[in-house]
């Protein structure tokens, strides 16, 4: 089990780029890129990760990066993976670096192609639960009761589950990761790398300026994710679905989740929810275990 | 022949340092090195040194950092215009 | 070698001659055969390559995107409602300098369905940057798609090809074709040495936000690479005439236009149709001569003026730029300066005989013009 101090120090994400401070983002990919080291392509679709690579003629992103249109980043992903097998070049890694507008909207259908055909390499969707790049939006990640600028009144569904349906593709690997969690988050992708087949990450990524908290508060938010049980990690591996860090007391029962007022109330974006809202997030959150508990025993 | 082809390179958006409005200052005499400023500075502008090294040309001043020291070894304090 | 096949199995046979090392695409009438011969090879062993079997063409284009950004030759293939699907990536292929391959079957748009064939999807791809190419016979595709790849990969050109022809009236219907051997189609074609390319030894980054004080830039380069592309397409089929003594006049076939009064231009089965046409009124003393485009993009100016010379010019477009008329028409118009006739026939299939075309003759005589078997009889 790495430890921090064991991280690879090589940045792959310069510094002086263009993301927000206190960006989910840059932290994530620098995580992710230390476990996947310099023989990895990135395919990155319209979203922020677009943006915070700065401007032509100069990029923040030290791995080849191709950028591509919104809805084709797994597609894309396939191309470069058969091109790069029909070269003998299998030692290298293909990374698609997706917000979640491009992997549970628009993305999606490029995504499960991708998924069914068995392309050999590693979707990451780094969840901000909207379309942050374009101001905000919601996505089909939005949380029920979240503020956004196309649900001002907050939403009225409650989000996809991606890990869900990447897992009903049957793949080799899928697991769920928060940004505070940086060994378990580098230990997912090494062991991702090690895979051969489509393997799908999903990366909670609290957005600062869309979820309305203090830009010093960006990693606290995704561990408050993880304990008040907003979000789980966990691995699905050889048809077993295993949970990590808080998330395996919170599903097993021998921890107390914190509770989700905590989490809420830190994010302007739920400023507005009634007591109502409350109870159904709630019991969306405590139907969200059971169904994971149940699912735990049987996978 | 051209098309958008961009080089790896820091400053891509010029010294980020710029951006600032409260500086982190690392008390050396609390760090513990634990490296956790290093792993989640969203700049990579905290380098491993004999203690974390902050590199105030690209550093934005979000803060996480102090947030997430455990001994509160990082003080965030306003820059002076 | 000779063989008698569809213009859809030689395409397949041409692709796999070009040993492209990536082949993705989508099936869609009229264009199934292509792929379903390309699978075929690619399983026996035939063909070396890796086949991607995509879920939508816009991921066939972006498959393909990826792939030829990654150092490999790659291969496509679509139609109609496959094409317009794939019309953003066609944009994202051109301006990111990838010279990817592709043969389009022309094929009517719905509503309601029409499988048969017509310009209008291709045509509607003009403003994209690929070039494109419209063939009359199945030898020709054959040899289209070979100096395509020259063509594309050339280094004052660095820009997409697309091969059109029609839907069932070439793609199903078997034509004689004389094959080269693969030695001769390698002499000809080398492998394919890219100018850019995601490398991990040498790390860039494609396609991040670019400013307006650049953008113009790259556009601009993009039009004068297909300016120059007119004398590497001129080339090529020079050269491939003398190696395989066949060739098609570069740009613009041109037959029996020396001392015609008037000229029929025209495109793909039409184009082909119009020979018989001008055969049949030569022998009745009509001096008349055919222009076939070949290229539509890049459009073949010099050409058009040098036939507008001496000659009244008769467009045939089987195609429609909706509230404003066919778009070869216009586009012959405003090379020429005024005074051609032109006429919309063949959409959506509807068959355009050698006679009809001798009947629009007639009716650009009697100075009328316009949607033939709609408007005009």
């Amino acid at each position: 089990m790495v430890s921090i101090k064991d991280l690879p120090e090589k940045e792959y994400v310069l510094e002086g780029n263009a993301a927000c401070p206190g960006c989910p983002i840059t932290i994530a990919l620098r995580t992710v890129l230390k476990a996947l080291g310099k023989d990895t392509i990135i395919t990155v679709p319209a979203s922020c990760s677009a943006v915070i690579q700065s401007l032509y003629p100069k990029t923040s992103f030290a791995v080849p990066t191709l950028n591509i249109a919104f809805e084709a980043a797994a597609a894309s992903a396939s191309g470069i993976e058969a091109a790069l097998h029909a070269q003998g070049k299998d030692d290298v890694t293909v990374l698609a670096w997706a917000g979640d507008g491009g992997s549970y909207d628009i993305g999606l259908q490029a995504l499960s192609g991708a998924l069914e055909r068995g392309t050999n390499f590693i979707y990451i969707c780094y969840n901000n639960q909207m379309y942050s790049n374009t101001g905000v939006q919601r996505s089909g990640a939005t949380p029920y009761g979240a503020w956004t600028t196309t649900t001002w009144t907050g939403k009225k569904e409650k989000q996809k589950n991606l890990a869900e349906i990447a897992m009903a593709h049957d793949i080799p690997y899928v697991a769920t990761a928060s940004i505070a969690y940086p060994t378990d988050l580098y230990r997912k992708a090494k062991k991702a790398k090690g895979i051969k087949g489509p393997k799908y990450m999903e990366i909670i990524a609290p957005c600062p300026p869309g979820w309305r908290f203090d830009m010093s508060k960006t990693v606290e938010m995704a561990r408050l994710a993880v304990e008040t049980g907003a979000w789980l990690i966990y691995e699905f591996e050889n048809g077993k679905i295993t949970f990590n860090g808080p998330s395996k007391g919170i599903i097993d029962g021998s921890r107390e989740p914190k509770p989700v007022e905590e989490w809420l109330k830190m994010q302007g974006r739920f400023r507005k929810i009634t007591d109502d809202d409350l109870k159904e997030i709630k019991k969306e959150l405590k139907d969200g275990w059971e169904f994971y508990r149940k699912k735990s025993q049987i996978f | 022949m051209k098309t958008t082809i961009s080089y790896p390179t820091k400053a891509g958006m010029g010294k980020t340092g710029s951006w600032r409005v409260f500086r982190p200052i690392l008390h050396e005499d609390k760090c513990i090195k634990c490296w956790i400023c290093w792993v989640f500075c969203p700049e990579s502008a905290i380098k491993r040194d004999e203690f974390p090294k902050i590199d105030y040309d690209f550093c934005k001043g979000c803060g996480v950092c102090a947030n997430e020291c455990p001994v509160n070894a990082i003080e965030m304090r306003r820059e002076e215009k | 070698m000779k063989v008698i096949d569809t213009a859809n199995n030689i395409a397949a046979l041409a692709a796999k001659m070009a040993r492209p090392k990536v082949i993705s695409a989508y099936p869609i009438t009229p264009q199934t055969t292509i792929v379903e011969k390309l699978a075929q090879y690619v399983e026996s062993g035939e063909l070396k390559a890796e086949f991607i079997r995509v879920e939508s063409e816009h991921s066939a284009m972006a498959s393909c995107i990826g792939a030829e950004a990654t150092g490999v030759r790659t291969f496509t293939a679509t139609s109609s409602h496959g094409l317009l699907l794939m019309h953003e990536m066609l944009h994202w292929a051109a301006l990111a300098r990838l010279p990817i391959v592709m043969v389009n079957i022309n094929r009517a748009i719905g509503p309601g369905w029409s499988i048969w064939s017509d310009c209008n999807d291709s045509i509607a791809q003009r403003d994209t940057g690929w070039l494109q190419f419209y063939c009359s016979s199945n030898q020709e595709v054959f040899d289209t798609v070979i100096q395509a790849y020259r063509i594309a990969e050339h280094k004052d050109v660095q820009l997409p090809v697309m091969i059109n022809y029609d839907g069932f009236i070439l793609s199903h219907t078997s034509m004689p074709a004389d094959i080269p051997p693969q030695e001769e189609i390698d002499a000809f074609l080398p492998e394919y040495s890219p100018e850019w390319k995601l490398d991990v030894d040498k790390p860039i980054t494609h396609g991040n936000i670019i400013g307006p004080e650049y953008y113009m830039e790259v556009r601009y380069d993009m039009h004068v690479s297909q300016m120059k592309a007119k004398n590497v397409i001129k080339d090529v089929d020079e050269e491939w005439g003398k190696k395989f003594g066949r060739s098609y006049g570069g740009l613009v076939e041109k037959y029996r236009c020396d001392d015609a009064d008037t000229i029929i231009i025209a495109t793909g089965a039409i184009g082909a149709e119009v020979h018989a046409s001008v055969d049949e009124l030569r022998k009745k003393g009509e001096k008349v001569g055919l222009a076939r485009l070949r290229v539509f993009r890049p459009f073949p100016k010099e050409e058009l003026k040098e036939i507008a010379e001496n000659s009244e010019l008769i467009v045939i477009d089987r195609d429609i730029s909706v509230g404003m008329e066919g778009a070869m028409a216009t586009e012959v118009e405003a090379t020429v300066g005024g005074g051609i006739k032109q006429f919309i026939a063949g959409l959506g299939g509807r068959d355009v005989t050698h006679k009809d075309i001798i009947r629009m003759y007639e009716l650009a005589k009697e100075n009328k013009d316009g949607w033939y078997s709609v408007e005009v009889e």
